[in-house]
């Protein structure tokens, strides 16, 4: 797993413009990478190639997003310690710790 | 056929195709075959010159005679279906729509590819056009030998 | 309980003008958005529109949307709540959302449902490997995030999402190296096919993934011809290998909330599933509950703006308030969305909202 992306950011595009953006430092099971400001939780994973956010429940196959949107809860992860986080539609924020899901959730007290 | 493979055949694009007389000036190649919900070439035509209707279904017509080739029609158009097409000097000359980067620059040789996505002959860059109101639509004008009227359709870059 | 006059729920095109017409006739309005930004998907399309003026055609999407929302700014009786889920709608017309960990109760006298749709998934052995996404999704990743989901994908579908997604992905300099159809004929406006064909991106029709090959994530698929009967032809296997493999197989409409408060629904195929049984006020079986957009069957965007002005003048007249210039706008936008459904891409949507019709009569 690498700890800066970049391969997979579009930096011209002929139609959108992608400004650069400021880094924003986050922890992902543990270990700190870095996204930007603007991503989303699983944008800057995704990047780092971290493709897959969580395990089914069951089986424990891996998964990653699908939708992107918010719709189909396959990006759910542990976000500071609150699980079901849909990363997909969370705006990432320096410091988070971020976990792969690998059961239904449990709500910490 | 156009259903089947998005390539319309020889005929259907003949049909769009003003005669080799008119082409003496540039003039617009409509090559919309369907009917679809669509009109913004017919209302930015600064000269009348492309008809669609009250019904914006029907596929536009051009009125060969009021077409000056200006090229809005080119840009206008959601589906980058529209090119200007003349012949001059006996080549073929295109306005074409370009929307990728990097877009060609004047007095390149870019690769001219067909209907088919084939490479089919070389294409000389004559002028690129974008201004900010075409909207990231860059009007590229090529020239491609003129045998190649008919299949030429865009550009590709040279990869040496 | 927080009491209002017209709650609407979706801040995506069609929610965006019902607000804008209600406005305009004095109601007060409170618009829910779940996501951070307006707009729905309408941000993330870089193509230019399709449709006539009154659809903003030639626009881009992105900017499209900037115009819906610029609209409402001068209207001072629109309040918006971004980052705001809706998570309950019940029959007392109590409408209940969750911003961030805040939970809160409204209640409005009418409201107006503009959830939109979610992206269908397609059934094929190992269809859950990360790598795998609907193309708006790649959309979405690419055209808001900047992020690309590889370099060489397939594209499943050839409706027009998945013909606009190949063109956008090459836009971003990735490399489409199929679009795969299951039918005989590409689904969505040839024009879009032509573009991608003459991009040497191969359509191939009656071809159907069969499976997703990887371990952590996806590597490779395996290709299958189908017969007239949609089966696998023997000895017709293909594999190809792939970064990600985008899925646009359709779109089910988003009419889950309304289902909370016993609004009647139907399943109808041409509308994309389960949609709400409207009247031809786009009001549901539930009195002073209305739907417009994709959350009441799937087209295109140009249609989901007209059906979000339209309802906003039917909800202003059941409300018994007046738009000024209800009668020009009335006869407009149903003329537009006349047209918008008179070709032959409309007619499904015909035969669908007919069938939706005849269930309201038998209701």
């Amino acid at each position: 797993m690498i700890e800066k992306g970049k391969n997979m950011r579009i930096t011209k595009h002929p139609v959108l413009t992608f400004p650069e953006r400021k880094e924003v430092a986050f922890f992902f099971e543990g270990k700190k990478v870095f996204g930007y400001e603007g991503d989303t939780i699983a944008s800057a994973l995704h990047d780092l190639n971290v493709l897959t956010l969580s395990s089914s429940i069951k089986r424990k196959r891996p998964r990653g997003f699908y939708c992107a949107i918010g719709n189909c809860a396959s990006c759910n992860m542990v976000v500071d310690g609150k699980p079901n986080v849909r990363t997909c539609i969370t705006l990432l924020k320096e410091n988070m710790q971020v976990e792969r899901q690998t059961n239904k959730g449990v709500l910490k007290k | 056929m156009l259903n089947q493979t998005g390539i319309p055949t020889l005929e259907q694009v003949l049909s769009r195709f003003p005669n080799n007389k008119a082409l003496a000036r540039p003039k617009a190649v409509l090559e919309c075959y369907e009917d679809i919900p669509c009109n913004p070439c017919a209302t930015s035509c600064p000269f009348d010159a492309i008809h669609i209707g009250e019904n914006i279904n029907k596929q536009p017509v051009l009125n060969v005679d009021k077409c000056t080739g200006c090229g809005i029609c080119v840009q206008a158009c959601p589906g980058l279906a529209i090119v200007v097409a003349q012949i001059k000097n006996e080549e073929a000359w295109f306005k074409i729509p370009y929307e990728f980067i990097p877009a060609p620059v004047k007095g390149e040789i870019w690769r001219g590819v067909d209907r088919n996505g084939n490479v089919i002959c070389d294409a000389k860059i004559e002028s690129v056009l974008l201004t900010k109101k075409q909207d990231h639509t860059a009007m590229v004008t090529v020239s491609v030998p003129v045998e190649f009227i008919h299949q030429f359709v865009t550009v590709r870059e040279r990869h040496e | 309980m927080i009491q209002k006059e017209l709650i609407i729920i979706g801040g995506g095109p069609s929610g965006l003008c019902a607000a804008k017409i209600a406005a305009e006739a004095g109601i007060n309005v409170l618009l829910f958005e779940r996501s951070f930004a307006l707009g729905g998907q309408l941000v993330k399309q870089t193509h230019k529109f399709f449709g006539s003026k009154s659809q903003y055609a030639k626009m881009r999407g992105f900017d499209i949307a900037k115009k819906l929302i610029s609209d409402l700014e001068p209207l001072t009786n629109v309040e918006i709540k971004t980052n705001t889920t809706v998570v309950g709608l019940y029959p007392d017309y109590v409408v209940t959302t969750l911003e961030d960990d805040v939970y809160t109760r409204y209640q409005a006298q009418t409201i107006i449902v503009a959830t939109g749709a979610s992206e269908k998934s397609l059934a094929f052995e190992n269809n859950d490997l990360p790598g795998i996404y609907g193309a708006g999704a790649v959309q979405t990743l690419m055209n808001l995030y900047g992020v690309i989901p590889g370099q060489e994908i397939v594209m499943v579908g050839s409706g027009n999402i998945g013909l606009i997604v190949s063109y956008q992905l090459m836009q971003a300099g990735v490399k489409v190296k199929a679009i795969v159809e299951a039918a005989k004929t590409i689904g969505g406006y040839k024009v879009h096919a032509s573009k991608m064909r003459r991009l040497g991106v191969p359509i191939l029709t009656s071809t159907t993934v069969k499976k997703a090959i990887g371990t952590d994530k996806i590597e490779k698929i395996e290709l299958v011809k189908l017969d007239d009967k949609w089966q696998e032809i023997e000895g017709t296997s293909e594999v190809m290998t792939l970064d990600a493999l985008c899925v646009s197989v359709g779109l089910s409409p988003m009419y889950q909330l309304l289902s909370m408060v016993g609004a009647k629904t139907k399943f109808v195929t041409e509308l994309g599933g389960f949609v709400p049984i409207i009247d031809e006020h786009h009001q549901t079986t539930i009195k002073n509950i209305f739907v417009c957009g994709d959350a009441v069957g799937i087209e295109e965007a140009s249609s989901a703006m007209m059906e979000g002005y339209l309802t906003g003048l039917y909800v202003v007249k059941n409300m018994d308030r007046k738009h000024p210039d209800h009668k020009n706008l009335l006869n407009l936008y149903e003329t537009q969305l006349g047209f918008l459904r008179d070709g032959p891409f409309g007619i499904k949507t015909k035969v669908g909202l007919e069938k939706l019709r005849k269930e309201l009569d038998h209701a």
